[in-house]
């Protein structure tokens, strides 16, 4: 294969941390970990957060700096949810590899404790039989292997692996950090940000710094080097505020067939319905205008209107719901229909 | 030849709609190297054109020169091997394909073909382009796994393989797909650039338009281009030079809805809903999409009734389609919507009129 060419790396990639210190926000994980490094012992962890805050990063950053890059092939066993994980794997592959014994031979200054660590990536997308199989491989060669368990939901974890981790929460990058990390990338890149632009973007990716990372490549592919929110937005998929703006006032005018055509609208304009659900549901939720009753029955109708979309319903069809839903909730109409 | 593809335009600066998106793509292309591309919008608002325009751009005139080809996979699943056959379309830098054509083995395709498509260096003689482009249909008709194992091989093959998927919605392409995309929304064409390219059409082929003839055919079209253009070349078999009020024929099947629809309001009764079952099983066995027909019976109820009765309806429709989504055989789904319209409105007729 061809090498990578520079400029078509991924800047997700291209700056992600190298090293546990340079892992910003995360203090209680880079103090164990940086700890681990001193004496070289650690717990199986388990990582835990919303995309975009590091886990993966972190992970892999402990296990290069352990082993360094010799080592690592053979010591290191990532899976990730597009290798195939079902428990055939969990009983040969992973146990295979965890059975192995490893000494402690210190090369080139990595400190390369005498275990092997496997990181699965995306964990709560494995089976719950999967993760039933790991239980006992887990504490049979603790000796040798440490697990590292990745997920974003916490719930998915059966509790038995949960209980035998070193449980660590990742909190979303508040905006501050967000915005030194996109500075230092757009000096790094030679690009013009300004402030407007700036607060835009960790608006929009809301505390996930690889989504911030990916919007402001694109925007400088499609763009240039001088980016504007108004090209930011284009990019990252959100739907411009006067379009909801609109939608939601012509549910507040109380009339069926003003919410139709700008439904029509916004299909048309091929906005993305999941997108305006939950734009609508801030713009509900922070206006002043409507009482608490009315808040909760468009909340509710949202939620339902949102499971439906992953079911695969139409798009046209479940927010033309949702915006009827809307329109008596703020006319105070009775909510239920008689069956 | 139909006039869809006769004036399809072929290369980015000969696009009429949607010319700042041609621009964008130009740029993004001279550097050299571009990213992943997800194209989403309604249909009929160009999203293929501009990807042919675009790979003609990329490839030159040779990425026009297309085969169809059968091909057929054996794919080793550790202890079966699955046999797979799906039609594509290739030239020399690219293949087109519909991965969700072959249903719940969609995943060895995905994973099959960006495999083989890596493998082969791409043949070309000056050197210049070091990828392949695989241009993905409907990625939102794919099941959850193979759009999960789509997110690992697109990072893992970057270096010789591109990327562009197409699709109608983009909720139903999960995040992960989503951002690693270059996401770029085509919205419908507004009813005057369709004037327009109707217009240019007219022009082209030496036909007089009588004025207001084309907007005509604008509105009805639903901001769909490919309908209008469609609709256009019908009006002009069937009668030339065009007159004033020439009725522009709508389409056979929305005719039959709107037909249903009056029925439906004449009389709610068990004989009425078994005739019209009759009715809903025509257009289905003419492979009109059931969804489809849900929402155009919808937009046809919606027309004819009082505005307390519109909520109800609407809810009602979505919720019998959500479970026509889930459910396997749509008659049921849009019967029991009829049934229940039929319900609701004989207990309105009753508490208005007694």
């Amino acid at each position: 294969m061809a090498p990578l060419m520079q400029s078509s790396q991924p800047w997700v990639e291209k700056y992600r941390p190298r090293r546990v210190k340079e892992v910003s926000h995360q203090d209680e994980v880079v103090r164990v970990l940086t700890n681990t490094l001193e004496t070289t012992n650690c717990p199986h962890m388990l990582f835990y957060g919303p995309p975009g805050t590091g886990k993966t990063t972190t992970a892999l950053a402990i296990a290069h700096q352990l082993y360094g890059p010799e080592l690592y092939k053979s010591r290191v066993l990532e899976l990730n949810a597009s290798d195939d994980r079902g428990i055939n794997v969990v009983r040969t592959k992973i146990k295979n590899f965890a059975a192995v014994a490893v000494g402690s031979a210190q090369q080139g200054g990595y400190p390369c404790p005498p275990f092997k660590i496997i990181i699965l990536d995306e964990a709560d997308s494995m089976t719950e039989d999967a993760q039933n199989a790991l239980r006992r491989t887990m504490e049979t060669y603790s000796k040798v292997t440490r697990f590292f368990f990745i997920c974003n939901y916490i719930s998915r974890i059966i509790e038995p692996l949960a209980s035998r981790c070193a449980k660590f929460r990742f909190k979303p990058l508040s905006e501050e950090i967000m915005s030194t990390r996109i500075l230092h990338i757009c000096a790094e890149e030679g690009l013009n940000l300004d402030s407007e632009a700036l607060s835009t973007l960790s608006s929009i990716s809301q505390g996930d710094l690889r989504r911030a990372i990916t919007f402001l490549q694109g925007a400088a592919r499609l763009f240039g080097s001088s980016i504007s929110s108004k090209d930011l937005i284009s990019v990252s998929g959100v739907i411009p505020h006067e379009v909801v703006q609109n939608l939601l006032a012509a549910c507040k005018s109380g009339s069926f067939d003003k919410a139709n055509k700008e439904v029509n609208n916004v299909i048309a304009e091929g906005y993305p319905v999941s997108q305006m659900l939950s734009q609508l549901f801030d713009m509900v939720v922070e206006s002043d205008d409507a009482s608490d009753e009315q808040k909760a029955r468009i909340c509710k109708k949202l939620g339902e209107a949102d499971k439906c979309l992953v079911d695969g319903a139409d798009e046209y069809l479940q927010l033309l719901d949702a915006c009827s839903s809307m329109i008596k909730a703020f006319s105070n109409m009775p909510e239920v229909f008689s069956n | 030849m139909l006039w869809v593809d006769k004036y399809r335009p072929k290369a980015l600066d000969k696009v009429l709609v949607h010319q700042d998106v041609a621009q964008n793509l130009k740029k993004l292309v001279t550097e050299q190297d571009c990213p992943h591309l997800l194209f989403y919008g309604p249909p009929g608002s160009g999203k293929k054109t501009l990807i042919m325009a675009l790979l003609r751009q990329m490839f030159g005139a040779s990425a026009e020169k297309v085969k169809v080809e059968n091909k057929n996979w054996k794919v080793d699943a550790g202890s079966r091997t699955i046999d797979l056959e799906l039609t594509t379309l290739s030239s020399t830098h690219h293949v087109e394909l519909n991965p969700s054509d072959a249903g719940f083995q969609d995943r060895y395709i995905v994973q099959e073909i960006i495999k083989e498509m890596a493998k082969n260096r791409p043949i070309d003689t000056k050197g210049k382009k070091g990828f392949k482009v695989l241009v993905l249909n409907e990625v939102d008709k794919l099941s959850r796994e193979a759009q999960h194992s789509l997110r690992r091989t697109m990072e893992k093959y970057s270096a010789s393989c591109r990327l562009i998927l197409c699709c109608d919605s983009s909720s139903k392409v999960t995040e992960a797909v989503r951002s690693r995309c270059l996401n770029i929304r085509i919205s419908a064409p507004k009813e005057g650039e369709i004037v327009k390219v109707l217009e240019f059409i007219g022009k082209k082929e030496g036909l007089q338009l009588p004025p207001g003839f084309a907007a005509r055919i604008a509105e009805k079209s639903g901001r769909s281009l490919r309908r209008a253009i469609l609709s256009f070349e019908t009006c002009r078999v069937q009668q030339y030079p065009f007159t004033n009020n020439q009725v522009i024929p709508p389409m056979d099947w929305e005719e039959y809805v709107s037909e249903i629809a009056s029925d439906i309001m004449k009389e709610q009764s068990p004989k009425r809903l078994f005739q019209v079952r009759g009715k809903l099983y025509e257009l289905l066995v003419n492979c009109i999409p059931p969804e489809i027909i849900l929402k155009r019976l919808l937009y046809e109820l919606l027309k004819k009734l009082d505005s307390e009765l519109k909520h109800e309806v609407c809810h009602w429709a979505a919720y019998y389609e959500h479970r026509m989504r889930l459910g396997q055989k749509a008659i049921f789904h849009i019967e029991a919507f009829v049934a229940k319209f039929m319900s609701i409105y004989k207990g309105f007729l009753i508490a208005t009129f007694g």
